[in-house]
């Protein structure tokens, strides 16, 4: 016969105790009413015997161990009874022996008083939602799991409580906000507070950043090329252009960026491909994403088909995205169709930035900041608005020459930054 | 552009199709002295005379397997037979031959045959003269049913019934006649199996065909003042199906709504819903309904008849147990 031996409840508000001592060594055989282990409670230290004879077969936590009221600590019985499911976790710590926990009624090995209803130290995760299933929309479903929502955070806005495509993109655009909790932050801390950084979990956003980068630096072999565009021309125009423009459709360098890539990206269709396992994907329209820093990560929605948009609606639509990707309402084609990527540190005055691809994309182009640089023109020095920026591609898709060829186009575009409107 | 009625828009293709086609001609019950009991050939006897305007006798057998016979040897016969109710006697020639023929000849022969007819309901004439049978077409391989809403539709889809090789059965709605819209003078085609978006939305799609588009158009309407965005896709043709834009718009609705004249139970409705639960469950915001006719022979009174069919008020009742 099995008998466990629980943490027990010496009082009515005892929620954990401290194994002190084992008398005992796994394996030693143990008689009915013998001492086992001295624990300590709040109040006191207390010697607990065992309620059953037999083997001491097994200890479930150390000595120093905090455990919960009801916990498990250790396993008396037989020779030959099979134990094997409590030396899974051989070893068990505090917070497993917690989760672990029985309701702890009945057999407690212990001849003390037997332990009363389970307390709330229990940590047990709660059920989806009160018992009843959880109805979730296929689409709710899907997007879910493309974005990382944990559906069991989520309210149901639809009919009777259906959670809904709505309430997937909303709870994405919260997701730093309502990070699950790390599944141990409930159990008692084992030692006194101290300076010593604690883990935490990490924030959905964060998990699904980990996820796609860790997967592009894996599959992907980066290779990178960069490039000095004397920008100049471009910042005068980019003056002159918005001098005459309502505010909402004044134009950005990034704009003017996102537009030469999608140019670009028409000439040199290559580093327009998205690419799964072993297929390749060419896609007709420019999908150009813009990183966008948010409080806890960063998205790149895209601008959807940027080869056939001017300028003033490019901004205009930059500026909206910017403004969903914070309030969390970006659309779903937004934040899976892009086909390029543009990232930009230009505003925060870095010289360089080497960008990490995003998969599925190939290719990824990071901008740094437009700077007043010496350059030589006609053998003279003069002043000059200078920006670098380096394509980072998936040399699986593209080889260095076309890289170096797409980024000249990309120069020459900026450089000459009429042809963005034509 | 002018104005005129669906069925002056699809005279206007008859006539074009006499004129330009020697291998055309029209046979039905009462098409030619007295203009076809919904005036759709007025005026086309006298134009082009008895032997491309021919009138037959009751008999829808006959009238469809003579055309059938005359397809099969060369020519392009558009038989009309009065309404979808008749064309039940008709049935065993265009199931049993129209559509089979190409294939047990083993493409030796072909059926280049037209049958127009009048489908749908609303106009109290009773159980037997109301049916919407078109699901009942749309069933048989072999066969392209093509069912017209608005007068451009009517005239551009019967255009292009008249290219096809194929048995075409062509269903015009008996409160339709009377539409009017616009619809330009010169001839033009509508293409089968590209549904048309007539109004787009975000929030639910409204799937119609033939009479019922006209009320989903207006229910999106109403529905819109309430600030429920519903699509609204015009299938045109029921085989070929679009569904490609049937699928396209659940995809961005992520709801759907099959809206017919026709019962529900065994209905065409219950084919696209079942294509969307196929290819585009995981688009799916709530399950795809059917806002459909009763489950009742047509009354006759008034009240009643527009009780057994789907209105208005029933689509905005549907979305709005969806949003």
């Amino acid at each position: 016969m099995i008998s466990e031996v629980v943490m027990p409840q010496m009082g009515a508000d005892m929620t954990e105790g401290t194994i002190l001592h084992w008398r005992k060594q796994e394996g030693e055989p143990v008689e009915r009413g013998e001492i086992i282990a001295e624990i300590e409670t709040d109040k006191a230290n207390v010697e607990i015997e065992a309620f059953e004879g037999g083997v001491f077969r097994k200890t479930l936590a150390s000595e120093g161990d905090v455990i919960p009221v009801g916990g498990v600590i250790a396993i008396i019985a037989s020779a030959d009874d099979d134990i094997s499911k409590y030396t899974n976790g051989a070893g068990a710590k505090p917070a497993a022996a917690a989760s672990k926990m029985a309701p702890a009624s009945s057999s407690g090995g212990v001849a003390v008083a037997p332990p009363q209803a389970p307390t709330p130290a229990v940590n047990a995760p709660p059920p989806p939602s009160n018992g009843d299933r959880q109805r979730v929309s296929p689409v709710a479903r899907r997007l879910a799991d493309e974005m990382g929502v944990d559906l069991r955070g989520v309210r149901g806005t639809g009919p009777d409580g259906r959670v809904i495509r709505r309430d997937i993109e909303a709870a994405a655009g919260q997701r730093p906000a309502q990070a699950a909790p790390p599944p141990s932050s409930a159990a008692p801390a084992p030692r006194p507070a101290s300076a010593a950084p604690q883990p935490a979990g990490m924030s959905r956003m964060r998990q699904a950043i980990a996820r796609r980068m860790s997967q592009s630096k894996r599959e992907a072999p980066h290779y990178y090329l960069l490039v000095d565009i004397d920008m100049t021309d471009a910042m005068a125009f980019r003056a002159q252009a918005n001098a005459s423009l309502p505010a909402e459709d004044r134009i950005s360098v990034n704009d003017l960026i996102v537009k030469a890539c999608a140019f670009a990206l028409r000439a040199y269709p290559a580093f327009n491909v998205t690419i799964e396992g072993e297929q390749q994907t060419r896609h007709d329209e420019q999908h150009v994403c813009i990183a966008i820093a948010l409080d806890d990560g960063l998205i790149a929605p895209a601008v959807l088909d940027a080869g056939t948009k001017p300028l003033s609606q490019i901004a205009r639509e930059t500026k909206d995205l910017v403004a969903r990707a914070k309030g969390g309402s970006l659309r779903p084609d937004e934040i899976t169709a892009g086909t390029f990527c543009v990232t930009n540190l230009g505003a925060y005055g870095i010289e360089t930035l080497i960008g990490i691809i995003q998969p599925p994309q190939t290719a990824i182009l990071g901008v740094g900041s437009v700077m007043s640089q010496a350059a030589v023109r006609d053998g003279a020095i003069v002043v000059r608005e200078m920006m670098k920026v380096a394509l980072s591609a998936d040399h699986r898709v593209t080889d260095g020459a076309q890289g170096a060829q797409f980024l000249a186009e990309i120069k020459r575009l900026l450089e000459q930054p009429l042809l963005l409107v034509l | 552009m002018p104005e005129i009625t669906y069925r002056e828009a699809l005279r206007q293709t008859l006539r074009y199709q006499l004129q330009t086609n020697d291998r055309v001609f029209l046979m039905g019950e009462d098409i030619g002295g007295y203009g076809g009991s919904y005036a759709v050939t007025k005026g086309l006897l006298e134009e082009f005379g008895d032997r491309r305007v021919r009138d037959t006798p009751i008999a829808e057998s006959v009238v469809v397997g003579a055309g059938i016979g005359a397809a099969m040897a060369g020519l392009k016969p558009m038989v009309e037979l009065m309404t979808i109710n008749f064309s039940l006697l008709a049935i065993d020639q265009i199931v049993n031959n129209a559509s089979k023929l190409h294939y047990m000849s083993n493409g030796q022969v072909n059926v280049p045959i037209v049958i127009r007819m009048a489908g749908g309901a609303g106009s109290q004439l009773g159980a037997q003269h109301s049916h919407s049978l078109e699901g009942w077409y749309a069933h048989v391989p072999g066969l392209k049913v093509v069912v017209p809403s608005t007068p451009y539709d009517a005239k551009g889809l019967l255009m292009t019934a008249f290219d096809d090789e194929n048995p075409i059965i062509f269903i015009e709605h008996t409160a339709l006649y009377t539409m009017k819209g616009e619809v330009p003078d010169e001839p033009y085609r509508v293409p089968f199996g590209k549904a048309d978006v007539m109004r787009e939305g975000n929030d639910a799609t409204l799937i119609a065909y033939s009479g019922s588009v006209q009320q989903s158009y207006r229910a999106a309407q109403d529905l819109a003042q309430e600030g429920i965005e519903c699509e609204v896709l015009n299938l045109r043709t029921l085989r070929p199906l679009d569904v490609d834009a049937v699928i396209a718009s659940v995809r961005k609705t992520n709801r759907a709504i099959v809206v017919e004249d026709d019962w529900e139970f065994g209905g065409f409705g219950g084919e696209i819903a079942a294509i969307i639960q196929e290819r585009a469950f995981d688009d799916l915001d709530a399950p795809v309904l059917r806002c459909s006719g009763a489950d009742v022979p047509m009354p006759y009174a008034h009240d009643l008849e527009q009780a057994a069919l789907p209105q208005e008020a029933d689509i905005v009742r549907l979305v709005k147990s969806l949003v």
